[in-house]
């Protein structure tokens, strides 16, 4: 029982010091840095690097990843953030993402994707008080941890540019007018929150044992829940909800096993989100308006394509690949065509609704799961089980994101965020229901009048006809009655809801209806590879969905599929390895939101 | 020579214009107020002198130094301090912490400067380990005040500084601003809707009109122009 709790209070402090820094941007930049995670695992492979390679001691590896990642965070500012002042605080979350993607694929280009030993470099088992055993590790880490609070805490309480990051927090604009040159106060925001983000790296690569370049994508998402469970901006908040979550993940895991770790993580972000936003010790209230899409996107008009130029698009779709191509090609075409659909399910959620989704993946996961569990327990036909997975993706996730309607800007991303992470989680977990991390496998292929769709040709001819089916629905609603709400509510909800708009029940709509689409794509894809596990659903194909919108502009449906051509079709015709794949996503990301916000298939409105 | 001096200053948002060739002066020693109805541009003045819009073209110039692309923190070296709109302390700091802030620009003197205010406003002392939101209007204002002085300006800038205060507050304040004219030198530049209450304790005054000077004058000769009477005074 101590045990587990002490275990639970050394792995939270790690998630207190990341919280602190994720609330301390949020304050002073009014921006959830999604790069902090990367921080982390930076913090963690540069403390292995100085200790394994180098043969550092302990607090030189401290000091050494406190200076590469201080450094981290100044870049991040610069590149990232700074930049997109002016923007909507949608442009600063999708580049801090797309960076944390470079970060961590960088790293893994570096340091090898491996996971490798943490060295023990202090004793793990070595002391005891009363019936409870721990080491000098455990000690060690708490105190550092502890010990960097109380300084923080001291430095903006004490020193000079300590109350002017208090000040620019609150008042940005009457800091201003004190004199208080806010570019700096918001790169040493930075700097401070990364060099204790980079701490946690290495206090928790040792209390993890293992780490890998990736480690941080999970610890980020703990720390994160951690933050918005303390309340997103206060201080004492992210260190009361970092260690109350390490003990209640301490406490879980101990009972269910590990796995459950991310499980218990997302159902108490989730929760926190949809009972007390504003957690347990936030005071700012996140249901202000604060729109997240507005200009940014809104300025840019679609370049439409006249009816024949689309009917020969089409056309040319069907005739080509059947003319010209090899099987290969053709099946890199069926992979294209798959994330086009998950990409215009997010056109209409993000692009027409405004509800930036980081959680896409969470109804194809559910509609691929559907379907799979359907024709191989049941022995349903595939004509049957494809409009149920859609119907099962499309309750499911109006379930899960709806509570959040109350919710603006960042909290819906994270609440989508939290439910894409979650479904994962759940796939894992449910063994009973969906096989565990096994997966499932033997999943007939689609029929058609009886007989098995399997040729590579064929498969691509079905998907592309749905693909169409769907590229004509998501037209049609665009240009209708519901099409102008969603557009109401994406450039203005207040506005919207002054004019009678119910605002909530149409998101949900659109929540629907793209979950609706992205659970047939699930189901095309359960269906043509026959085989899913929990990992194929991670948050890279929500991010690589969502990626594929903003490059191909983010209100466009043929920009969808533009998108989907370049980022899927191009790296696999080129055969990049996935390190590389994944690290040209991130810039690329990040360019088109510095350089190119409107995409490639929109256009900026004059 | 002039304390501040804006010259003929144009100031644009994107394809707007704000203010048309804005000049004014203000001496050592003066307060000046500026008089205006809605959107005439009286706040993108006092930002056009603070240093957080650059005008378009024009010049700006604080005790004779042309300061027109200079950030504030150098203005405020240079003598100016601000009384934001709606006071705008900062609510989850102390007291104290607030008035220290006001003193970030400067490294010498802080303390001397604290024990200063402390001494013009008693009120302030007494909470000083207080979190400012939990101050009264007036006793915010008061902070707003007290702020602007730690940095010792020669001239404050003070836009709407009985705005949403009680009665009776709105005399002490006009007070304050008076007294400490009269007994530090202070110049004083200040927005006001309450155009009698600010010309009765104010040298000279200004009245802007959709982003240009439509009149200026000696405050007594401003009360008794009828064009004011009838636009702010409601006679």
């Amino acid at each position: 029982m101590l045990d587990t709790a002490l275990a639970g209070l050394v792995n939270g402090s790690s998630y207190a010091l990341l919280a602190l820094g994720l609330s301390l941007i949020f304050g002073v930049a009014n921006v959830i840095n999604f790069a902090h995670a990367s921080v982390f695992a930076v913090g963690a492979m540069s403390g292995w690097w100085f200790s394994v390679d180098l043969g550092w001691p302990l607090w030189t590896v401290l000091l050494g990843v406190m200076a590469v990642t201080g450094l981290l965070g100044l870049v991040i500012n610069l590149v990232a953030v700074t930049p997109l002042a002016k923007a909507p605080p949608i442009a600063a979350l999708l580049s801090t993402f797309a960076v944390s993607v470079v970060v961590d694929n960088g790293a893994q280009l570096v340091f090898g994707p491996e996971t490798r030993r943490f060295p023990a470099l202090l004793a793990t088992d070595n002391l005891g008080l009363g019936g409870l055993r721990f080491g000098t590790l455990d000690v060690t880490i708490l105190a550092v941890a502890i010990g960097l609070m109380l300084v923080l805490g001291w430095f903006l309480r004490a020193t000079r540019y300590g109350r002017a990051i208090r000040a620019v927090a609150q008042d940005r604009d009457a800091a201003a007018q004190m004199g208080i040159p806010l570019a700096r106060v918001q790169n040493l925001a930075f700097v401070v929150a990364s060099v204790l983000g980079g701490v946690a790296g290495v206090l928790g690569g040792m209390y993890l044992n293992n780490i890998s370049p990736t480690v941080g994508s999970t610890v980020g998402m703990s720390a994160f829940a951690a933050a918005t469970l303390g309340g997103l901006g206060s201080l004492p908040g992210a260190v009361a909800g970092g260690l109350l979550l390490g003990v209640v993940e301490a406490f879980g895991v101990s009972w269910w096993g590990g796995n459950a770790r991310t499980l218990i993580t997302f159902a108490v972000l989730l929760l926190v989100l949809w009972v007390r936003p504003s957690g347990l010790f936030g005071k700012r209230s996140p249901l202000a308006a604060e729109p997240m899409t507005g200009t940014f996107f809104g300025a840019a008009r679609t370049v439409r394509l006249r009816p024949w130029q689309v009917a020969v698009a089409a056309v040319a779709a069907y005739v080509v690949p059947a003319v010209a191509l090899d099987d290969y090609t053709v099946q890199i075409g069926v992979q294209v065509v798959v994330y086009a659909i998950l990409a215009l399910s997010l056109t209409l959620v993000s692009g027409q609704a405004g509800q930036i989704s980081l959680g896409q993946a969470a109804p194809l996961a559910i509609g691929a799961y559907t379907s799979a569990l359907l024709t191989t327990g049941t022995g349903l036909d595939f004509w049957l089980s494809l409009p149920i997975s859609g119907l099962v993706a499309a309750v499911l996730s109006v379930a899960l994101v709806s509570p959040s309607w109350r919710l603006r800007g960042h909290y819906v991303s994270i609440a989508t965020l939290a439910t894409g992470l979650l479904v994962a989680a759940a796939a894992v977990n449910f063994d009973w229901l969906t096989n565990g991390p096994s997966g499932v496998s033997a999943i007939p292929p689609p029929t058609l009048f009886g007989a098995p769709v399997s040729a590579p040709l064929a498969v691509y001819f079905l998907d592309l006809t749905i693909l169409l089916v769907v590229l004509l629905l998501v037209v049609r609603l665009r240009r209708s009655t519901l099409g102008r709400i969603w557009s109401a509510i994406r450039e203005d909800e207040v506005a919207a809801r002054s004019s009678g708009i119910a605002a909530a029940e149409y998101k949900s709509l659109a929540f629907g209806i793209g979950g609706f689409v992205a659970g047939i794509g699930g189901a095309l894809f359960a269906q043509q590879y026959g085989y899913i596990d929990p990992s194929v659903f991670g948050i890279s194909v929500s991010l690589l969905a969502l990626t594929i919108v903003v490059l191909g502009g983010l209100n466009s449906p043929l920009g969808a599929v533009v998108g989907a051509i370049v980022l899927v079709g191009l790296p696999e015709a080129l055969r990049m390895l996935e390190e590389t794949r994944m690290l040209t996503y991130g810039l690329l990301l990040l360019a088109v939101v510095l350089f190119r916000p409107q995409g490639l298939m929109g256009k900026v409105a004059r | 020579m002039s304390l501040l001096e804006l010259d003929s200053v144009s100031v644009f948002y994107g394809q707007t214009q704000a203010l048309h060739e804005v000049s004014l002066t203000v001496e050592p020693g003066e307060i000046v107020c500026l008089l205006g109805g809605n959107a005439s541009g009286k706040s993108t003045t006092m930002k056009t002198i603070l240093g957080l819009i650059t005008p378009r073209t024009g010049e700006v110039r604080l005790a004779g130094e042309r300061v027109t692309r200079l950030a504030p923190a150098g203005r405020i070296r240079l003598g100016l301090a601000s009384v934001p709109e709606a006071r705008r302390v900062f609510p989850e700091m102390s007291v104290e912490d607030n008035l220290l802030t006001g003193a970030f620009t400067r490294r010498k003197g802080v303390r001397a400067e604290l024990a200063s205010v402390y001494d013009t406003f008693p009120r302030l002392a007494e909470r000083r380990r207080q979190h400012a939101g939990t101050l009264s209007g007036g006793e915010q204002q008061m902070l707003a005040l007290g702020r602007a002085l730690m940095s010792s300006p020669s001239l404050i800038c003070m836009d709407e500084p009985t705005m949403g205060l009680a009665p009776i507050y709105v005399d002490r304040v006009l007070d304050l601003i008076a007294d400490l004219n009269r007994e530090r030198g202070l110049a004083v530049l200040m927005v006001e809707q309450n155009a009698e209450l600010a010309l009765s304790i104010a040298h000279r005054g200004y009245v802007l009109n959709t982003g240009h000077i439509a009149l200026s004058g000696q405050a007594d000769a401003l009360l008794d122009t009828p064009a004011i009477r009838t636009a702010y005074l409601g006679a």
